[in-house]
């Protein structure tokens, strides 16, 4: 029945109540065309005003803040095909906290899977701010204030410019790219053992296989390292990179963990849903964590949360929370385009802007949720596929994604924007 | 090659992975080594979850628990090879 406390009166009320067994028609749909030699080599996106390569195309109407999340969303409202994207936070934020919000918000904006932008802040000042910084890209936006205006003449006059944009947009063309140009970020979630023996290893493989042909690729969780540090430090690309690595890993363990655990930390890592899965320790997790960055890549940089990647091609560490929301959303404000999502027990997770292809090997996963997860890597814990396999399917999944086909994340509505806040606001 | 009831990434773990749902007591599992495909015999001293560890040999209280062939905590009890191994006999060394 679910969690349920004060059992016998919720009993009482619901006697006689069995449930249902919801049972799926029988309908499927004919398999789409499956990608397959030369054409698992490029995509069809949109090549934006800044040179980069986006997967998607959405006009997205940004709140600057908590309080004008209800005119976005009247905006995307009024006006069709366009995505607001309401968060909680945006005021009376400063220092290192503020430039995280400012570097996610303009960062979201900026994303090539972004065609154009309406923002709207309660004031001008701060809107502006994020204006200009998404402008940078030379991609179209508007910033609208709320102050001296109201929210109905805020929301009119935003909706002018955001049909605008939305018919403007819907008529840009798809063009072919090269594979190569795609960035590809990665973060697990609701893991348990079967990802490390399945799911992560198949986006390891996926990088070892893109990242020599000159993609972008991005890892994070600094909770989660805990356990194979030492595998972690040695995987970047030199040794100053490494003790870099480990600096800033350390400082988390000191600044973050030892400032303010109450506890042993052993419900949060490894999570509850972890330990259902049959993960007892932070180490375990965090060894299967590390099969995400395969046998043979190497992280070139260590960056800020939302920072975009500076270096050139290549992998990249990003200081990151292991909560899925938040790493999903500093990573596409970095500019990646498409996350590729190992799990266990069946995490949801999407993201507005960048779709989120779900990768497992779990067989009651795909037994009892089937219709969260893209990629079915099942047959790795049968000896029936090899990682090898499994990395293939991964590819083809990405390129199908980035070609239009939605994710199970997109059909289902999951877009979860979760912003990273490092300290209370002043 | 059969479908294998627990998966064992190296030589060096004392634990292996149960990849079937319900596995039983009693049961002969068919144990794989994914670092080689090597395979060997076990059998499961309780009814044991999908995804949940064996253990693989006797293990006494305070003992390195070996995985991937890493140290992923130690046992806060005995635990004898074929019995379930999580949070209620071993713990992090971290926190």
């Amino acid at each position: 029945m679910g969690i349920v406390a004060n059992f016998d009166l919720v009993n009482r009320k619901l006697k006689g109540f069995k449930g249902r067994k919801i049972e799926a028609p029988a309908f499927k749909a004919p398999a789409g065309k499956r990608p397959s030699g030369r054409a698992l080599d490029s995509f069809m996106g949109w090549r934006r005003e800044n040179g980069r390569m986006g997967v998607r195309n959405h006009v997205v109407i940004l709140p600057l803040d908590d309080l004008s999340n209800a005119a976005a969303e009247a905006v995307a409202n009024n006006i069709k095909g366009t995505l607001a994207i309401p968060h909680a936070y945006g005021r009376l934020q400063f220092g290192a906290d503020l430039d995280l919000f400012f570097r996610t918000l303009i960062g979201t904006g900026s994303n090539p899977n972004v065609a154009a932008v309406v923002v709207i802040g309660i004031e001008e000042g701060w809107t502006k701010t994020v204006v200009d910084g998404i402008a940078a890209t030379g991609k179209p936006v508007v910033g609208f204030g709320i102050e001296g205006h109201g929210d109905i003449s805020t929301i009119a006059r935003a909706s002018y410019v955001a049909k605008e944009f939305v018919q403007w947009a819907s008529e840009l063309p798809r063009e072919k790219a090269s594979i190569t140009e795609l960035w590809v970020s990665t973060k697990c979630g609701e893991s348990d053992t079967t990802t490390g023996l399945s799911s992560c290893p198949t986006v390891g493989n996926m990088y070892d296989k893109l990242i020599p042909r000159g993609i972008y690729g991005v890892f994070g969780e600094t909770s989660e390292i805990t356990g194979a540090e030492h595998l972690c430090r040695a995987r970047a690309i030199d040794k100053k990179t490494g003790d870099r690595w480990y600096k800033m890993w350390k400082s988390y363990q000191d600044d973050v963990i030892e400032a303010h655990k109450t506890n042993d930390l052993s419900d949060s890592q490894p999570t509850k849903g972890n330990i259902a899965g049959g993960l007892t320790t932070i180490e375990e997790k965090a060894l299967g964590n590390l099969e995400k960055i395969g046998r043979e890549c190497k992280y070139i940089d260590i960056l800020e949360p939302a920072e975009a990647p500076a270096k050139g091609a290549g992998l990249y560490f990003m200081d990151t929370s292991s909560a899925a929301a938040e790493c999903v959303t500093l990573m596409a404000a970095a500019g990646y385009v498409v996350h590729t999502f190992p799990t266990g027990q069946g995490n949801v997770i999407g993201n507005p802007i960048v779709p989120v292809i779900k990768i497992s090997g779990n067989p009651k996963t795909l037994r009892t949720m089937p219709e969260h997860i893209d990629v079915d890597v099942t047959g790795v814990l049968k000896r029936t596929m090899t990682i090898p396999e499994a990395g293939d399917a991964l590819i083809e999944c990405i390129v199908r994604t980035s070609n239009g086909r939605f994710t199970a994340n997109e059909a289902l509505g999951h877009r979860e924007f979760s912003l990273t806040k490092l300290y209370r606001s002043a | 090659m059969a479908n294998p009831h627990l998966l064992v990434h190296e030589h060096k773990d004392t634990v292996g992975v149960v990849v079937v749902e319900g596995l039983r007591a009693g049961a002969d599992m068919l144990c794989v080594r994914t670092c080689d495909n090597s395979d060997f015999h076990l059998k499961a001293k309780m009814d044991i979850p999908i995804g949940h560890k064996v253990a693989l040999v006797d293990i006494k209280k305070g003992d390195t628990i070996w995985k991937y062939g890493q140290d992923i905590g130690k046992a806060i009890a005995d635990i004898k090879k074929g019995e379930h191994l999580h949070v209620h006999n071993v713990k992090t060394k971290r926190w």
